[in-house]
């Protein structure tokens, strides 16, 4: 496989391994690391890449695994993901105001469910993975999923109707 | 009435039980500007999923491996320093050898030999003292056209 033949195959779902890893990881540096390690990764394998019957799913496991595994080691090495880390997720205040139940609300309150659910949150509503692809990414199964994504849409719901009714007080 | 429909998919939706294309009925009603106004409340949450998908990765694919780099850079590096001391050691034996020679035939005893010995030692050093003053023509050149530049 040379790399033209390479990078047309990845191409399609580069951006959603990009979207997978900045959901979890938060900052889009190590977002962009992420995304080049699991290419790289990729790469090295391409002689074997045939014997998978999608190269896609194979991507966002490893995506999902590779982002897993950085929190695990921050968590350990004692440097929490932390909002304010990173500036461009923290608007100025007054901005939070203006903002306070638009789309960085979602944003955050996104940010605060475990990792498990904002997995299933990003690939089925935001990606529009089916169930039976998402069944093979995260290695679940679909009933699993499709519980653990109704938990998931209800306690954003709840964040929201928190936040909205707040607004209006 | 399209509310009743709409709270329905949202229903099912909260159950994760909708499909990929009732989702997207879904996104698309919330996205237009007449969305009723008990809903409103859901508007940032599908806005938001449709426009967390148009971020877009924005580095170029790396090719080149890591670890291949790795490799090569610790082959050139044990390749230099094999050669670093090989010179080392090549050099300081000829310089050894030099040492012994000008010890040995450093003296004459035949004073003509002496003397065109010495001549030719000289001659060396004129020729190279020439080569010298050779580059340095080019500073005078230099000089030349400073001047002019500077009448002008």
């Amino acid at each position: 496989m040379n790399q033209n033949v390479f990078i047309e195959l990845i191409n399609p779902f580069k951006d959603k391994v990009f979207r997978l890893a900045k959901r979890l990881l938060t900052s889009t540096e190590e977002a962009e690391d992420a995304t080049q390690e699991v290419i790289v990764k990729l790469w090295n394998k391409k002689e074997n890449l045939d014997s998978y019957n999608s190269v896609e799913a194979l991507a966002m496991t490893m995506t999902k695994n590779y982002c897993l595994d950085q929190l695990k080691s921050k968590r350990a090495g004692n440097l929490q993901i932390v909002h304010n880390n990173y500036t461009d997720r923290e608007p100025q205040l007054d901005k939070k105001l203006e903002d306070s139940n638009s789309l960085e609300w979602v944003e955050k309150i996104i940010s605060q469910l475990p990792e498990q659910l904002q997995i299933l949150i990003q690939l089925r509503d935001v990606e529009q993975y089916e169930f039976d692809e998402i069944a093979k990414i995260v290695n679940m199964n679909e009933t699993a999923i499709r519980v653990a994504l109704s938990r998931a849409r209800k306690k954003i719901r709840e964040s929201m109707v928190n936040t909205h009714s707040y607004g209006i007080q | 009435m399209e509310f009743n429909k709409i709270e329905d998919l949202l229903e099912k939706y909260f159950q994760g039980e909708t499909s990929i294309a009732e989702e997207k009925e879904l996104k698309d009603y919330f996205s237009s500007p007449n969305v009723a106004q008990h809903l409103e409340q859901y508007k940032p949450m599908f806005g938001y999923f449709s426009q967390v998908k148009e971020q877009k990765s924005t580095q170029d694919i790396p090719l080149k491996t890591k670890k291949r780099n790795v490799a090569w850079l610790s082959i050139a590096a044990s390749v230099v320093v094999l050669l670093g001391v090989g010179t080392y050691f090549y050099v300081s034996e000829k310089n050894a050898a030099l040492a012994v020679t000008q010890t040995e035939l450093g003296t004459y005893d035949d004073p003509e030999k002496a003397l065109a010995a010495t001549q030719k030692a000289l001659a060396l050093l004129s020729s190279n003292v020439n080569v010298g003053i050779g580059s340095v023509q080019y500073i005078k050149e230099y000089e030349q056209s400073k001047n002019k530049i500077f009448k002008q």
